[in-house]
């Protein structure tokens, strides 16, 4: 018996403005997504959104039935950083995403599980096995890992831990003492003017040659084109997959989830909708991690 | 504060000795190690001639075991461990949890250090890797700056050891896959970042280009100099600027810091560069080690030396250094 994939909303990565994410949630709350993820994971001077205001849209969500999970900030610099975090891990109502081995470590001092995010190094059973032994419940795949290695994981994953699989987004692929989106506007990190709130999708980074290449997050520098998996769910399911996450961008991020929503719930419809779903990419589709190839490939 | 230097062969392990490092890291010939470049790195023979080498003039040898295993590739890292058990090195210096737990169960008095690749930055992190695999010592990533690194000091339940010296990366280690976005190898996979196989030099009516895989990361104009294509510091366009978006080619250099480094309790120094020539182990480790001395000896008054200096920015990556993130304007 094979079990269907739940559908997870990842973090946004990004930085909207208030009434951007109030509206965006209040849109989510009405989709058939089962897990929503919710924090900043990438910048902490990022502050529009304090905790309590996540931990109200989470308890909005979780009264529309979405499972709640608050993801933690992947690259700790500051004292304050950690401090911020183990305050998270104390106060959350919600079960937490680790995006640092600091979060794995803290909530396994306090007795809590967790689940990890993309940037959480596991790349073998036995690191996933000793994940397991402090509490994982879910673990996402590196992103740049392929179906094969996955393959290889589910042969040998712990009962008790879940798989989840980055599905559909412009890949995370690194984070930096240094942030770029005020290196571009020539500003230093000190005083940047919050410029991440002009680039809802980040900043594209292209060659001398006009190939969309990377796309700059403040401190994150993401993929410019865009990983999707929805043609591959007879794999995924296959797999036992248990979790498909769609990373949050400005704009059709309701209608990907309602495509997913429809590939999932009828397991004989098509699958391939390239034309319209690379419409809703800022650029193109890149699989080629998923097919064991360079990332940027198709 | 102990000076740790890279050997990519023995010569460059002799060099380093010879000069005054207290410690030589090296790693095997294949992608167990973040170095695995062709013509790189020891085999068994060697790496044994080494270690008689440096421990008959006191000096450690530590290895370095820091990528990733994947699912179907474990026992190659496993052995990796044995053999440098087994060649009565000083220590191990990992990154995987699971090679850790392999590493501290099966050889539960070798020494143990926590890779840069591990990706800990806070003493949180750290704290998991202490009390699961009793590292003793932590290579800390290049993000953090110097008040940040005396934080963590401060709350470490391990020593920590800096990169003082070399190639600078720009992006948190362990945690960049720029490389295998570009080419399908990255460093915690394949121990490399925009591997050689990848490159390729072409003269255009354009200018001298360099590509990683196809991608163009730079365009030399007549008397530009042109360096390695690594991804991070080629030369882009964001919003019809085009420059080093991300990073220029630059190395990081310390040398004005020492004082500092050793008053807030470093441990360890180390150079990067394995992938370099005796020659310039030879000379970073001569340089370092009269710095240390000097610093050690009077603190307050330290001043690097002119000397000092133009024998680093001769073997520096292109021709520039930086301080890097332990300043706070570069970031």
């Amino acid at each position: 018996m094979t079990t269907v994939p739940k559908l997870a909303l990842g973090p946004i990565l990004y930085y909207w403005s208030k009434q951007q994410v109030e509206d965006f949630y209040q849109r989510v709350a009405n989709t058939a997504v089962d897990i929503v993820y919710l924090g900043e994971t990438i910048c902490s001077k990022r502050r529009i959104m304090r905790t309590k205001d996540w931990i109200r849209i989470g308890e909005q969500l979780q009264a529309q039935g979405k499972t709640v999970i608050l993801s933690t900030l992947t690259l700790l610099e500051a004292a304050s950083e950690l401090g911020a975090l183990k305050r998270l891990c104390v106060e959350s109502p919600f079960l937490i995403e680790a995006n640092d081995i600091a979060a794995v470590q803290i909530l396994n001092e306090l007795g809590k599980p967790f689940v990890t995010g993309p940037s959480v190094n596991i790349y073998n059973s036995r690191t996933l096995k000793k994940l397991s032994e402090k509490g994982l419940l879910r673990w996402t795949l590196p992103v740049e890992l392929s179906a094969t290695e996955l393959a290889e994981f589910q042969q040998h994953r712990p009962d008790n831990v879940e798989t989840e699989v980055f599905a559909w987004g412009r890949l995370p692929l690194a984070y930096s003492a240094r942030c770029f989106t005020a290196r571009a506007e020539n500003l230093q990190k000190d005083d940047c003017q919050f410029r991440c709130l002009d680039y809802p999708d980040g900043l594209l980074l292209s060659t001398r040659e006009d190939e969309a290449f990377l796309c700059i997050n403040g401190i994150q520098t993401q993929s410019a084109r865009t990983m999707n998996l929805l043609g591959e769910i007879d794999q995924l399911i296959d797999l036992g997959v248990d979790v498909l996450r769609i990373s949050p961008q400005s704009r059709n991020t309701i209608d990907i989830i309602d495509r997913f929503t429809a590939v999932l719930s009828d397991p004989q419809s098509p699958k391939r909708f390239d034309t319209e779903l690379e419409g809703w990419m800022p650029t193109t589709i890149c699989n080629g991690y998923w097919n064991g190839n360079a990332g940027m490939e198709r | 504060m102990e000076l740790i230097c890279p050997a990519g062969n023995l010569p460059s392990l002799k060099a380093a000795v010879d000069s005054g490092a207290d410690a030589v890291y090296i790693g095997f010939q294949d992608d167990t190690n973040a170095r695995h470049f062709a013509g790189l790195n020891f085999n068994d023979k060697r790496a044994a001639e080494g270690v008689t080498y440096a421990h008959a003039r006191g000096a450690k040898i530590f290895v370095a075991i820091n990528t990733y295993p994947q699912v179907s590739g474990f026992e190659r890292w496993q052995q990796a461990v044995d053999r440098a058990a087994l060649l009565g090195v000083d220590a191990l210096i990992l990154a995987d949890i699971g090679l850790l737990d392999y590493a501290s169960e099966r050889w539960p008095d070798l020494r143990l250090h926590l890779s840069v690749q591990a990706s800990a930055t806070n003493p949180a992190s750290l704290r998991f890797y202490h009390e699961n695999f009793a590292i003793q010592r932590a290579v800390l990533p290049r993000v953090l700056s110097v008040k940040q690194v005396e934080q963590v000091i401060r709350d470490s339940p391990v020593d920590i050891e800096v990169f003082g010296f070399g190639s600078l990366c720009v992006m948190v280690e362990g945690r960049c896959l720029l490389s295998s976005y570009a080419t399908g190898q990255s460093p915690n996979t394949f121990g490399a970042c925009s591997p050689a196989s990848a490159v390729r030099w072409k003269e255009t009516p354009g200018g001298l280009e360099s590509r990683l895989n196809g991608v163009l990361i730079d365009r030399y104009a007549d008397g530009e100099n042109a360096g390695y294509p690594t991804l991070c510091k080629g030369r882009y366009q964001v919003e019809n600027k085009t420059g080093y978006a991300i990073e220029e080619p630059t190395s990081l250099n310390t040398l004005s810091l020492l004082p500092e480094l050793m008053r807030i309790g470093v441990k360890a120094l180390k150079v990067e560069g394995r992938q370099r020539s005796p020659t310039y182990v030879k000379q970073v480790t001569r340089v370092l080690r009269a710095a240390i001395d000097t610093a050690k000896q009077n603190p307050e008054n330290f001043k690097t030396k002119v000397e000092w200096i133009d024998a680093l920015e001769r073997v520096s990556e292109g021709a520039q250094t930086t301080l890097g993130a332990y300043a706070r304007p570069w970031q």
